[in-house]
Order: structure tokens, then sequence, then C-alpha cells
């Protein structure tokens, strides 16, 4: 033995070895652990599916109480078939896992605060946040509630089985991708996860509040109340409700009454003022449409149901279609890997969509402490306890962190002299969340899986609480309906809108909403129902919905105008409705720009643009300029109009809603808020204002066409990202038209994310497309096979099949078989 | 011969007991070092011999995974890592990594053994 050169190339192999078994720091990231993860037999090269790849097999699993089959067609999509409905979640579970583990398992690690476990220290802030904001509270409150159900406790019991057998069939090298590059191993699913992604699906429905109330508030103090009412007005002008104009409704069984002082401290200035930033905010955009027509609207008689969700859109998608056979249903749709049952589809009878109310659910109260123990509350004239809920957060590579969160009667103290102590007056402030108030909302799935009439559809969606949702209802016997469901507060009006005070009853919740009383229609004379996020009534509804900047207005005006001129309807002239690039708001708003734009005095250039913005056709289409030019000197005049108005403001506000300008510069000539306070010596009107605007989106229009950008497409610039914003794990630059007033409401990160059109024919004539694929794993073809189709606004047609057609059907191409063994 | 025959057994054992993968990943130093002292050499040869064994096997390896997968996941690693998304690169690079330890540990081996 040569002692020397066998240490050093021991010590040099060793040294190699632990050099390529760590993560090492790249910046901000850690690489993965390079040797491991280039591994062939281990490492990613495991997760490269093979193009040809089959997904039949045998498989057995403990506890199934008899044979289930699955059909896989030709888009991965597979058509359970189970004798039991316990057995069917079982292996929907175990599907769900097979395709989205990683998914699944990531989306709950962020709604229960635990991304610094994986992610490290820069997390941290959103898992304050989502613990703090009750998060896992909420969870928790929901699944003790639905344990007392024995149906729903096997249900989810069963699902959960389900993705650990698949879980414990994993090899060590055949975890999903995402392990590999993060450097972490799949842990058990529970119960409590399912409730977790649900809770994250209220959070990112009726979340907004958690920052808009603190915004609203500093925006009231520092315009004061009459300001304030002219910048976040309860009306709007162009407002299409849900439930047409002139509907009745029912006398209110409660009356909230505002408090006597309501005056002083709570609308007037008061001490309440916030510079709290969210690390995390829903997107403002979260909405949907959907709409009903009527057999008498269509060619074939029968009605026809159509729904987009407009969500995030991201890799691997929320969503997964699935089909679920067994003796109680026939169901098929989109589901969420996380959550047993299908969540929005349609079975042999009935079709349903959702979607967002957009009602606010969410309030803060100052919580006044005997002391900074926060042990006990000034409450109706004594002193309360609160108890500290400890929540303990891992955070890779550093020590654990521990929050105390003191819990009132009101909800979870989210805001107090530990968390933003110094950015926050007052102190203390309290969330009352509706979406913590233990809810039963895989239920109403459950039943609307199982539903054959309107009367089954009503008794579904009954006690459904939190998101609040408009359901769309169709049935084969020609019903339709719409229904906006929730635990809503019976509120006065602007309760809630800003921070309260919570020393005794006197701003409190008077009561909820009986579900009775919330707005529905079903088979109107016109013929359809609709929702697109708008409000839901009128001004005649007894209650007070909330402020209008939460409600869009014009993909409700949109359809309703499009829906009633059209009759002889087919499912084809729904495709094309639900993939509309015209911009209701454009052609609104056009008239008043030109009106005020005096050409002689722009330069060439900057009348070059009008000349493009004059031309175009509202169409927001990939290579239309006009919607660029349009949108630019929109944005412009925002910024003209508002910024000098909120520009001494210390704290974060809210700007107003684009319909509050645009409803006034249609009222008036003179408008106040045209004036730049900045200016002493001149009052400067709307043309003053839009002149500028459109010498200022010049500047930028220029740069962009210099650049070649221009185009609608390009400027907007729409991605659907990895949930890890990885871009190589991500489809960039995607051509396709559209915006936020558009029925197809495509913005750059954001939109439809998933289209269905169900005709309710004798056998169901069914189609749907969404933003990505069936297989989770970034290796695999069929990762995101479905984005160009979506693109182009093309469909596929939905195979739902009996058994016996499943097993003849061209379009299936593997079987998986489910054993008890 | 000495030396092609070292070659394959470096192969051949590393992908054995590559199979078990509960193992850690750099199993194969184990199998590199013996097949070094087994088959004895000079560090040189040793070197090179260990170092194409596993070069040759990863490199195999990957290409099987990568070309009936067509190429889908390898390109998104290469835009990762980054390696500028060639897949080729990203194949040379397993190779050179796994041939580096096993070349290091075939020395150990070698210089193992009494002359």
């Amino acid at each position: 033995m040569r002692i020397a050169p066998f240490l050093i190339s021991t010590a040099a192999t060793a040294g190699l070895v632990f050099v390529l078994n760590s993560a090492l720091p790249i910046g901000k990231t850690k690489t993965p652990r390079l040797g491991y993860f280039l591994s062939p037999q281990q490492g990613f090269w495991q997760n490269a599916e093979a193009s040809n790849a089959s997904f039949s097999g045998n498989i057995k699993l403990e506890g199934l109480k008899s044979k289930v089959d699955v059909f896989m067609d030709e888009r991965l999509v597979p058509h359970i078939y189970a004798q039991t409905d316990l057995d069917a979640y079982y292996v929907q579970g175990f599907i769900h896992a097979k395709f989205r583990l990683w998914q699944m398992e990531f989306q709950t690690y962020v709604a229960a605060g635990r991304l610094s476990e994986i992610a490290g220290p820069e997390r941290l802030n959103i898992d304050l946040f989502f613990r703090r904001l009750g998060m896992v509270y909420g969870a928790e409150q929901t699944m003790q509630r639905m344990e007392k159900d024995h149906v729903m406790q096997a249900t989810v019991d069963a699902y959960t089985e389900g993705v650990n057998a698949y879980i414990k069939s994993l090899k060590p090298e055949e975890i999903p991708f995402e392990y590999k590059l993060m450097d972490y191993k799949p842990e058990a699913w529970t119960p409590l996860k399912t409730y977790l992604f649900l809770m994250y699906m209220s959070y990112d429905l009726t979340g907004s509040g958690a920052k808009q109330d603190l915004k609203m508030s500093n925006a009231k103090n520092y315009l004061g109340y009459e300001a304030f009412e002219q910048l976040f007005p309860n009306v709007q002008d162009s407002l299409d409700p849900i439930i047409p104009k002139g509907t009745p409704f029912l006398k209110p069984s409660i009356v909230p009454i505002a408090p006597k002082d309501v005056d002083s401290p709570y609308l007037n200035k008061s001490i309440y003022s916030s510079s709290v930033e969210s690390p995390i905010t829903p997107n403002r955009n979260n909405g949907s449409n959907n709409w009903v027509v009527a057999g008498k609207k269509t060619a074939s008689g029968r009605p026809i149901l159509c729904n987009d969700p407009h969500l995030g859109l991201n890799l691997p998608s929320l969503w997964y279609e699935v089909q679920i056979n067994t003796p109680t249903h026939n169901t098929y749709g989109a589901s969420f890997p996380g959550s047993p049952a299908v969540i929005i589809g349609f079975n042999d009878s009935i079709a349903w969509g959702v979607t967002n109310a957009g009602r606010d659910v969410l309030d803060y109260y100052e919580v006044q402490f005997k002391d900074t123990s926060m042990q006990e509350y000034w409450y109706n004239g004594e002193w309360k306890k609160a108890e500290l809920r400890l929540e303990t957060i891992k955070v890779k590579g550093k020590p654990d962190v521990n929050e105390y969160i003191a819990m009132t009667d009101m909800g979870p103290v989210m805001y107090d002299r530990h968390y933003k102590s110094d950015t926050i007056h007052p102190q203390y402030l309290a969330v009352k969340w509706t979406a913590t108030k233990a809810g039963t909302g895989l239920k109403t799935f459950y039943k609307l899986n199982r539903a054959k009439n309107f009367d089954d559809y009503q008794k579904a969606i009954a006690d459904w609480s939190c998101p609040g949702q408009n359901f769309a209802f169709a049935s084969k016997s020609g019903d339709i309906a719409i229904k906006q469901q929730g635990s809503f507060v019976a509120r006065w009006k602007r309760q809630g809108d800003f921070i309260m005070p919570g020393i005794d009853s006197t701003y409190q919740w008077q009561g909820m909403i009986p579900e009775s009383e919330n707005p529905m229609i079903k088979n109107p004379e016109r013929g359809w129902v609709s929702s697109a996020n708008q409000k839901a009534t009128d001004s005649t509804y007894p209650y007070y919905l909330g402020t209008s900047n939460n409600f869009p207005v014009y993909r409700g005006v949109m359809i309703n105008k499009r829906l009633s001129v059209m009759n002889g309807i087919t499912t084809m002239d729904m495709q094309f409705l639900q993939n509309e690039n015209f911009d209701v708001f454009a052609e609104m708003a056009r008239p008043v720009l030109l009106k005020n734009i005096n050409v002689s005095k722009l330069t060439t250039t900057e009348k070059k643009y009008v000349d493009i913005m004059r031309d175009w056709n509202f169409r927001n289409e990939v290579t239309a300029q006009g919607a660029t030019v349009f949108n630019a000197i929109w944005d412009s005049l925002e910024n003209v109009v508002w910024e000098d108005d909120f520009k001494n403001a210390k704290s974060p506000m809210p700007w107003p809603d684009g319909s509050t300008l645009l409803d006034n510069l249609l009222k008036n000539n003179n408008y106040r808020f045209a004036d730049n306070v900045n200016t002493t010596d001149k009052i400067e009107t709307i043309e003053d204002d839009v002149m500028e605007a459109v010498k200022k989106a010049s500047v930028y229009l220029e740069q962009l066409e210099k650049d070649k950008k221009l185009d609608w497409g390009i400027v907007k610039d729409t991605r659907v990202s990895h949930l890890l914003q990885l871009p190589a794990l991500s489809r960039l630059h995607l051509p396709i038209g559209g915006g936020k007033n558009c029925v197809n409401a495509t913005t750059s990160a954001h939109g439809p994310s998933w289209r269905m059109i169900v005709h309710m024919t004798d056998y169901t004539e069914a189609y749907g497309v969404y933003p990505g694929g069936q297989s989770g794993n970034p290796g695999s073809k069929f990762y995101d096979n479905f984005i160009d189709s979506w693109v182009a606004g093309k469909y596929f047609k939905l195979l739902f099949l009996s058994k016996e057609n499943a097993t003849k059907n061209e379009k299936i191409k593997w079987h998986l078989t489910f054993t008890n063994g | 011969m000495k030396f092609i025959t070292a070659i394959f057994l470096t192969a051949f054992l590393a992908f054995a007991i590559g199979l078990f993968t509960t193992l850690p990943w750099w199993s194969f130093v184990i199998t590199s070092f013996l097949v070094a002292m087994g088959i004895h050499q000079k560090s040189g040869k040793a070197f090179l011999s260990g170092f194409l064994g596993l070069f040759i096997l990863w490199t195999l390896l990957a290409i099987i995974k990568d070309f009936s997968n067509e190429h889908i996941l390898a390109i998104k690693v290469a835009k990762i890592l980054p390696l500028g998304g060639s897949y080729w690169i990203l194949i040379f690079v397993t190779g050179l990594i796994g041939g580096l330890v096993s070349g290091l540990a075939a020395i150990s081996g070698s210089t193992a053994r009494k002359n």
C-alpha cells in the first residue's frame, strides 16, 4: 500500500462525493445535490417518461371492497368504474397522487404555512401570514365538523388511503421530479391536508379582504369619507346584475342597524391606519364566467351550460379531469388534486358550474388587550380570556420559529405587537372570516355529483358557506337556474369595509343572511342565466353587497348582451362566446377619450397612436395594436387623474376602480378629481388629463414599437408558470388574445383555468379544455399538451362513457385494474 | 485486456449496485474501488478505466432514458442547471460526474494494494 497516494486519492474521492452530495448555493437559490440529481438510476433521468409509456397494469390495494376498473383515454383522463363510492374515492386518491403528487403536497405546504420547511427562510413571511390569518385553524375547524358526518368522513378517509397507498408503492427513484430538484421527500397524506387545500381555495377567492380592508381604511382616513364615497362608490352605472333588474326580492328577515356613533370614529377620519403590505394577495382578477341557456334558445331544444373559472394559470394545473362511475352516480368533470369528487362538471341528469361571488366575508376588529401578554381582552364591559395558539414553523437550515397567536371570539389576532407591530395602528387586529367558521364545503360537491334534478341541486348547495359562489345549473329535464350561495353577513352599509372597533358587540355581525334570501333565479323568462362576478342584484336587494370595486362589471354586460340576441344556439356558438375577445369597456371608454383629444395639439407620433386606437375594432386579438394603444392611454389617464390625489399618502391605498373613472367621465364634464392638486395656478379639466395621458402613453408606445412589441399578444405576454416559477418548466409567451374585461379574461398569468360546455342532450355532449395536461410530471408529454388547444380556443370532446362502452371505445388507450390484496 | 476488463467490470458492478435504489447514489465508489484493487493497474490507467466505466454507463443510461423521452425533460433540466438547454451537454455532464467519482475511487483502489 502506498500510503500517501492512497490517502490523497481517498480524501479526493470523499471530498468530491461530499460536494456532489450537497446542495450548493448559487445566489439566492441552491443547486440540487448534483450527483444524486444526475444519477441515471436515482435522479431526474428516472422521471423522463418514455413517450410510448403504457399506463396499463394491475394494482393491488389493501382494503378495496371489489375490483375497480380505470380506463385511461388518449388524453390520459381516467374513467373510474367502481362498485362502491368509497372504492371510487380510494382509487381517485391513488390516481391523483400517481399523476399529481408533488403539486398536491406543495399546495398544502403553502396553505399550511410550511413553505420555509422546504424552501428556506426566504418564504417565512408568507408562512407567517397564512398561519396568522388562521389557515390551519380554519382547516381544523372544518375537519372537526366534517368528521361528525360519517359519510363525508369515510369519503375523505378513503381518498386519503388511496393517496397513501400510492406514496407507499413509490420506489425511491420514482418520486416526482420536483422532490429531487428541491431535495425532500413526500410525506403521508392526511384528511387535514384535504381541508387545508380547500381552505386555500377559500383564501384565493375571499382572502383579498385581508389586505383590502386595511387599504380601504387608509384611503378613507386620507381622503375623508365624502371624497371616499365618490371614489369608492357602491353603484356602477353599467351594472347588469346576475339577477335581472326588476326581479322582486323577499322581505329581509334581518335588518342590520348601523351603530349610532358610526359617523364619528368609524366613517370619518380616525386613527386607524396601516402600512402593512401582505406578502401575498389573491389576484384581483380571480373570477369566472358561467351561463346557461334554456332549451328555447338552443338549436336542440335542450339547455347548454358553460363555465370558465378564472384563476392563476399554473403548471401543474389546479384541475384534473376525471370520470367517476359507481352504482350511485356517473359524473365527469374537473377535480382538484387533493380533494375527492368532481368540483365542476356534470352527471347523467344535471350539470353545474361556479363563479366567485366576490362578497366581503373577512373583517378586521381592533382588540384591546389588558397588557402585552394578550391573555385578556376588553369586550362588552369585561375582561375576556384569549387563548394563545402556538404555531411552530420549521425552517430549512434554521431553528424553528414559534408563533403565539391570541385567539378571540372574533377570530385569531393576526396583527399584534410582535407581528408588524411598528407599522400598524392600532396594534391588535383580529380577523373575523367565514372561512374559519367550520363549513361543510366538500359535502356540496359530493351531493352535486349525485344530484338528479333542481331540488337536489338546491339541497346540495344550501349548506355551502365559503367561498361564496354563483352556482349555475342545468338539467336534462330542461330546468336552468343560478343561485349566489354562501354564508353572507347581513351588513349595514359600509360595515366591514374598514377596520372596526372590537371592544363590544356594537360593530359585530348582527346575523347571517338566511340561505333562502340569497339571490336566486330559476327558468327566467329571458331564457338564460349568467354570472361574471358582477354584483348579484340591483339596489332593490335588501342587503348591502359591498364596495363596487370588488365586482368587475364589464364581462357580465358583454355576456348578457350577446346572449340576449342569440337564438338557435349550438355548442359551437358557446365555444366562440367563451373565447370572445371583444372589450366592452373599451367600446364605452374610447368615445370619451376621443372626445377629449384635441388632435391639432398632438405631434405626428401621438396622432399616429390615436389613429391606431380610433381604427381599432375593440377586439383584443393577438395582433391588435389598437388594444395596446387603448390600454396604454387608459392606464396613463388613471395615473394622471389619481396620482396627485394619492401621492402624499404614506400608507398603501387602493386606486379607484376603472368603472368609477369611466362612469364619471361619461356623466360629468367637470370632474373634480381631474384637477391636479399640485398645480395651484390652474384647474385641470378632463381634456387636459386625457391630452396628458395621450402624451405620456405615446412615449411608452414609441418604445414598444421600437422593440417590435406593439401587438397586444406580445405586450400582454401570457404565460402558464410552474408552481416554483421556474421558466424552464413553464410555458411562456403564449399567443392568446383577451383581457380582463373580455369574456376571454386571459391576462398575463391569469385567465380561464378550465373551459367547459355541457349540452344536456340524451347522450351528454360536452367539451372542455384547460391550460395544462393530466400529468404533473415535467418529463411527460402529457404535462402541458392541452395548452396549444387552449391558446387556440379549441376544445376536446369529453368522453362520457358507460362501462361497456369504455371497454370498446377506440379513444381508450390503457386499462388499469385495482384489486384487493 | 486488463484495461478493458476493468472498464467493463466497473460499469457492470456500478449498474448492479445501482439497482438497489435505497442505497446512496455514490455506492459505486465501493465497487469501483474493489475493481481497481482486484485488477491491478498503474494509478493513471486505473483512473482511466474507473472513469470510463462510469462515464460509459451513465451516458448510456441517460441516452436510453432521454431518447425514449424525446428529450422533453433533459431540455428543461439543461435550462435549469443551466446548460443552455442542450440535452447532449447534460448527458455529457452526467457521464463526467459519474466518471470523475469512479476514477478517483479507482486510484484509491489501485494504491490500496501492495506493489
